[in-house]
């Protein structure tokens, strides 16, 4: 019993309420009449579609720079990546890893930037990370329009210039991934076999990375930055590879996200994206300053499940959408309590 | 002439944590008016009495104390260090604690300012009451009146030199309507000779006025010269309470670290070294509270050089500053070879290893596995167990080799672990200190720093890592570079025991010379003649 | 030594401020708006924003950053206002009901924001953020599902269909600019809502006698220094909830007060934008973290809002779009926030580095040889 109640409190009773809460709206979904198949489906596309933005919050979190709000950094460089091979005329797979190819270096060099940036401000990251994340979704809003882009499927029709708000991915890579050995079961479930697979490749390569002596000092400068810097590690410079990686991931994962939506979304649509991703990091177990690949599947997977899962089951039971609210206060609460909680610094 | 009744009066105090006793029927008593000098090493528990004269709830958490404390003869136990307040007993710290944007008014009366009632108290309470500010600055000015020094009540703290912060904190604590009693520890730490001399000036003025005064000061003559009473602590005993009258800074030295033992070394006369390993000259670190002004000195390969010294003076800042942990300036030299000071790494990489005297802060990584603990500096600085894959391209973490190298050290250093996948902060205090010196260990270290490396271990840890130490010089001929606040150890295990004294060398002595010696050189009284010993 | 005025220094402090008053300089001409609509929009916005800017003025005195959860406020505001509405109470009574009906919901607000934030120590400012988000949630469950079910509603003209439930838009007809039309005075061809003024003069004046209490003393001292003010026994954690207590409350009648001017209330979204608004102001203005004062709010109030203003028009005039000019003073809103945390942050790091050097000075023996450092 005791061991129970220290499980409890070292995972969390929010965690747990909130995995308790799944799993019974998947035990009354078919009650109500809601597929369960349909919703697994649903489930693990929403999952492979958000999995690697979370999974680009882990190298921040683990070098101690805290949960990083300005992932739209990120997403930024994957636009820039996306909108670029769009340009170019590159369509299919050639389009969809030209995208990655190009965003890769914008990601780098922004990322070095913004990680230059939170060096000079260690402590106050989170507040400041947020405001860079806000200021550069809404100055690349005026580049949206100021930029030369000039493939028809981009622009708005009329004025002629300025890229539209929404574009979609029809005729370019929309759903490839998705679609890459995507195996059906059944009439509604399918499995997204190709999206599945870059997470997990991506999740690898990450792995990995925390395996090597540059990743082995992160973890370090981020669980005590004195015994790194004892042992002769610089922790601005893994700071900065951290900031640098974790731009990377997102903009590789907004690719992801967008080829499974089949739009690319440019001016204030990616403003709030960090906040779901963080909530579902932590509800995956992470803390502000400890996260892990386990973290993130299982955070995305319930996150992004009860997303599913309650628009139909509670609509179903309540007659009403009260599913937005239900995500405001669960992803919301979840950080709250992430912040409020003593961060376990043994000293 | 007969004593007048005692204002304070400790009796048969003890205390010890957690088994350990810190405090051993220490009685004393001050008097009306009387200024009291408190010395001893650190350790010696005067810091344990101060808490518990104070109420700290340390104390109460840690099972209380026994004994008696009488005021005015009776007995008093304060719960928190507001009802010592109360009671008219105030404390200077060594740490300033003072508000900075505020003025020396305001922080004078801070949290007791004079104010002027209105309506808005009547609903809302006190608290909304208006400051009554003229008031404020004539209490503040009586006060520093009363001290006899020259202080501007307008001043900012943040503007103000260090003594006269010094002088603030005084004047806030003999403020209070019914203060009998004051404490001050180590108020002449951070202050100039000029500024020292000011302050023992206001004390003396003070206790003229009635007020007794506990003075803890680590620099004797200035206890000599104001205190009535010398109480020397040493190991939680008093061992000494004389009339400062015909007292001697020596004598007070020798009964400061006076310990009955003589370090007997019979082993010194067969030791025998090598070329200069080590040589420091002119070195300065900017080590909080640790500052090294100017130390230079040198050591010869495969000896084992000692550094002692009180807290605060500046004994660690010297292994801390020539690895680069500190900002720090002078110059070092290995081998013949210059250290490049500021940058950890290149120390490291020139076959230096520091195990710091801050375990948990910066010698261990607490929430990761002792593999990683031990593993961490050679894999980052040589390149140690890191496995090649796809012809060198990637190179992984070996944690097979890992856990062999942590298994070996388990078993030389003896830890106890239930695994080498244990987390760091699982284990106690003795065991956390052998894994910083595996970790130092298993840099293969050509000259090897200690920084306090029995401080908070239980005896038989102790004895264990004194002898892992004298083993690895034994068997490795490894320099090793030891910075203690224990002289025994110090002396025990030690070619030579250099003492540091406000950021310089006071001397440097053969461990089995007089105590009394390393007592005047720890008291700074000795500075010149000992200089280049 | 004499202070000669340093022009460099004088940017270097003030550098967010400098460039908003270059950009509005740049803009104002550009946008071909007449002195006249600028000014008469201006002293609109002072009278409408100002109020809910100086409720941010408490938590930075002590120490609490910028109160993000303001926001809590202006939800409380918005439900006092949806009642007074309910009740049909017109005029400046419906304000002063709402203001009453706020009160206790502002109160609880803040008591728990506060209580979060003595949990989040080093973090008030992300976490005041988050709460204000995680409140919005519990916000519109109150609104959107306990109105008219639970919560008994008479008017059917602001429920929904459904019949519980607000509408998304609320009509203030019954108290529009009530506050503003009680006295409002032509000064030299300008519409002066002088009531609305008075109140924020009297809020002035609150503040002003507030910083010369105890309770301001404490607060001042909580500010710089946690640990020595408890130490000195000035209850910390009590003292920071008061700070945020009167915030709250001080917000909610701020949102009454630019509601009423509106007009009209975007039932699930009129708080959204609010705390943005309000940090945008009082940072452009020349406050930080750590240093507001009743002038940073006018200047910023003042600063901001004339971007707001010109900002549209001078893009269509430059670009032909008047988006652009949005996204421009969007950029420029949020890129003044992220400018001035990161100077603030920057200057305290830097700070504690000059304080270091200057007792090396003290340590140093001036002869020993220096190093690189």
């Amino acid at each position: 019993m005791r061991k129970i109640k220290e499980f409890a409190a070292d995972f969390g009773w929010p965690r747990i309420i909130i995995f308790l809460f799944l799993v019974s709206l998947f035990i009354v979904a078919p009650f109500v009449g809601v597929s369960i198949s349909r919703s697994l489906s649903d489930t693990l596309n929403r999952f492979g579609q958000n999995a690697i933005l979370v999974l680009a919050l882990v190298p921040m979190v683990q070098s101690g720079c805290g949960l990083n709000f300005g992932l739209p950094v990120g997403i930024i460089a994957g636009l820039l990546g996306a909108t670029v091979a769009m340009q170019l005329g590159l369509t299919g797979w050639l389009g969809f890893l030209g995208a990655v190819a190009i965003c890769i270096p914008f990601g780098l060099l922004l990322g070095w930037l913004y990680g230059q940036l939170l060096n000079k401000v260690k402590g106050e990251e989170m507040t400041i990370a947020m405001y860079v994340g806000f200021s550069i979704i809404t100055f690349f809003s005026i580049l949206w329009l100021l930029l030369p882009y000039s493939n028809p499927a981009m622009i708005w029709g009329y004025g002629g210039a300025g890229l539209r708000t929404t574009i979609t991915l029809d005729n370019y890579w929309s759903k490839i991934l998705n679609d890459f050995l995507a195996v059906r079961i059944g009439g509604s479930f399918v499995f997204p076999t190709g999206m599945i697979l870059f997470f997990a490749l991506c999740a690898f390569f990450v792995y990995l990375f925390f395996r090597t002596k540059t990743g082995t000092a992160m973890t370090a400068v981020g669980s005590n930055p004195d015994f790194a810097r004892a042992g002769g590690v610089s922790a601005d410079k893994m700071r900065t590879v951290s900031v640098m990686l974790s731009t990377v991931l997102g903009a590789v994962g907004i690719l992801v996200y967008q080829q499974s939506f089949g739009f690319i979304q440019l001016y204030q649509a990616p403003l709030y994206m960090a906040f779901p991703a963080v909530a579902a990091l932590l509800i995956g177990g992470a803390s502000v300053n400890k996260a892990s690949m386990v973290n993130v599947v299982v955070g995305t997977l319930l996150f992004q499940g009860i997303l599913t899962m309650t628009p139909s089951v509670i609509n179903s039971i309540l007659q009403t959408d009260m599913s937005e609210v239900i995500r405001i206060v669960l992803s919301n609460g979840m950080i709250l309590y992430a912040l409020t909680r003593k961060t376990k610094v043994s000293k | 002439m007969p004593k007048p009744p005692p204002l304070l009066s400790l009796q048969h105090i003890s205390k010890s944590f957690y088994g350990n006793p810190v405090l051993e029927d220490v009685s004393f008593d001050v008097g009306p008016g009387e200024i009291v000098g408190l010395v001893g090493e650190n350790g010696a528990g005067k810091t344990t009495l101060m808490r518990i004269l104070f109420g700290m709830p340390v104390i109460a958490e840690t099972g209380g104390y026994g004994g008696r404390i009488e005021l005015d003869g009776a007995q008093v136990s304060f719960k928190t260090p507001f009802d010592a307040l109360d009671a008219g007993i105030g404390m200077v710290h060594q740490e300033f604690s003072l508000i900075p944007g505020f003025s020396t008014t305001e922080n004078i009366v801070l949290n007791r300012e004079p104010m002027k009632a209105n309506a808005a108290c009547e609903v809302f309470g006190d608290r909304m009451s208006v400051l009554d500010r003229t008031t404020m600055r004539s209490v503040a000015e009586k006060a520093i009146e009363r001290l006899g020094v020259k202080l501007d009540p307008e001043t900012l703290v943040s503007e103000m030199p260090v003594g006269h912060k010094q002088f603030t904190e005084i004047a806030r604590e003999i403020n209070r309507e019914n203060v009998r009693l004051l404490v001050l520890d180590e108020p002449t730490a951070v202050l100039t000779e000029s500024e020292a001399e000011i302050l023992l000036e206001a004390l003396r003025r003070l206790a003229a006025q009635g007020i007794s005064i506990i003075f803890i000061s680590h620099r004797l003559h200035e206890i000599t010269k104001v205190a009535d009473t010398i109480v020397v602590l040493r190991d939680g005993k008093v061992v000494k309470e004389a009339p400062s009258e015909g007292t001697s800074v020596r004598d007070i030295a020798a009964w400061m670290v006076g310990r009955s033992v003589e370090a007997k070394r019979p082993d010194l006369a067969t030791r025998s070294f090598g070329e200069e390993a080590l040589r420091v000259e002119r070195l300065w670190v900017d080590m909080p509270g640790e500052s090294v002004r100017d130390v230079s000195f040198s050591v010869r390969s495969g000896e084992i050089f000692g550094i002692g010294g009180l807290a605060g003076q500046g004994k660690l800042g010297v292994p801390n500053g020539i690895m680069g942990l500190y900002a720090g300036g002078g110059s070092v030299t290995l081998h013949g070879k210059s250290v490049p000071l500021n940058d950890p790494k290149a120390a490291l990489a020139m076959g230096m290893a520091f195990v710091s005297e801050d375990r948990r802060g910066v010698g261990l990584l607490l929430d990761e596995s002792l593999e990683w603990n031990i593993g961490f500096t050679a894999m980052q600085i040589r390149g140690d167990y890191l496995k090649r894959y796809l012809g060198g391209l990637l190179k992984l973490r070996d944690e097979a080799g890992l856990r062999k190298l942590a298994e070996e050290y388990i078993e030389l250093l003896s830890i106890k672990c239930t695994s080498p996948k244990q987390f760091a902060k699982e284990l106690s205090g003795g065991n956390q200190q052998k894994i910083c010196l595996a970790k130092a260990f298993a840099m293969q270290p050509d000259l090897l720093f200690v920084s306090e490396p029995t401080r908070g271990i239980d005896v038989g840890a102790k004895e264990l890592v004194l002898k892992s130490l004298r083993h690895y010089n034994r068997d490795n001929g490894t320099t090793i570079v030891m910075v203690s606040s224990e002289l025994e150890e110090l002396r025990s295990i030690c070619d030579r025991v250099a003492i540091v004294d406000e950021g310089r060398i006071a001397g440097i002595l053969p461990p089995d010379a007089d105590i009394a010696d390393f007592g005047l050189l720890m008291a700074g009284e000795v500075k010149e003649e000992a200089a280049h010993a | 030594m004499t202070k000669r005025f340093d022009f460099k220094r004088f940017v270097a402090d003030n550098v967010v401020v400098v460039i908003f008053l270059v950009l509005t300089a740049i803009a104002t001409p550009i946008s071909g708006l007449s002195a006249n609509y600028i000014i008469q929009d201006i002293i609109t916005r002072i009278g409408r924003n100002s109020f809910l800017v100086f409720s941010l003025l408490l938590p930075v005195m002590a120490g609490m950053g910028l109160n993000f959860g303001m926001v809590l406020g202006a939800m409380a505001g918005e439900i006092g206002l949806i009642f007074a509405v309910d009740w049909g109470i017109s005029g400046v009574w419906g304000l002063g009901f709402a203001s009453l009906v706020g009160l206790p919901i502002a109160v609880a607000l803040g008591w728990l924001c506060g209580s979060i934030l003595n949990r989040a120590k080093g973090r008030e400012m992300a976490t005041g953020y988050i709460i204000g988000f995680f409140m919005d949630g519990v916000y519109q469950f109150a609104v959107l599902y306990l109105m008219g079910s639970l919560i008994p509603m008479r008017s059917l003209a602001i429920t929904l269909s459904r019949g519980y439930g607000i509408r998304n838009t609320l009509n203030l007809d019954s108290v529009r600019q009530s506050l503003d039309n009680l006295a409002m005075v032509k000064v030299f061809g300008f519409n002066v809502p002088v009531a609305t003024y008075l109140v924020v003069a009297a809020l002035c004046v609150f503040i002003v006698w507030f910083r010369k209490t105890k309770l301001g003393q404490d607060m001042r001292a909580i500010g710089q220094d946690q640990g020595v003010s408890n130490a000195s026994g000035i209850p910390v954690e009590k003292t920071r909830i008061i700070a945020i207590v009167v915030s709250t409350v001080l917000a909610m009648v701020g949102q009454i007060i630019f509601l009423q001017n509106m007009g009209n209330m975007a039932t699930y979204n009129a708080h959204r934008q609010t705390g943005f608004f309000a940090v945008a102001a009082i940072l452009v203005g020349g406050a930080s973290v750590t240093k507001a004062t009743i002038p940073n709010v006018f200047v910023g109030v003042v600063l901001l809002h004339l971007m707001y203003i010109v900002m549209p028009r001078a893009g269509a005039e430059l670009f032909g779009s008047a988006q652009i000019g949005e996204y421009f003073r969007d950029a420029f809103s949020y890129g003044a926030i992220a400018l001035a945390l990161v100077l603030h942050a920057w200057r305290k790091r830097r700070g504690v580095e000059i304080d270091r050097a200057g007792l090396r000075r003290n340590t140093v023996s001036p002869d020993a040889k220096g190093g690189k450092a």
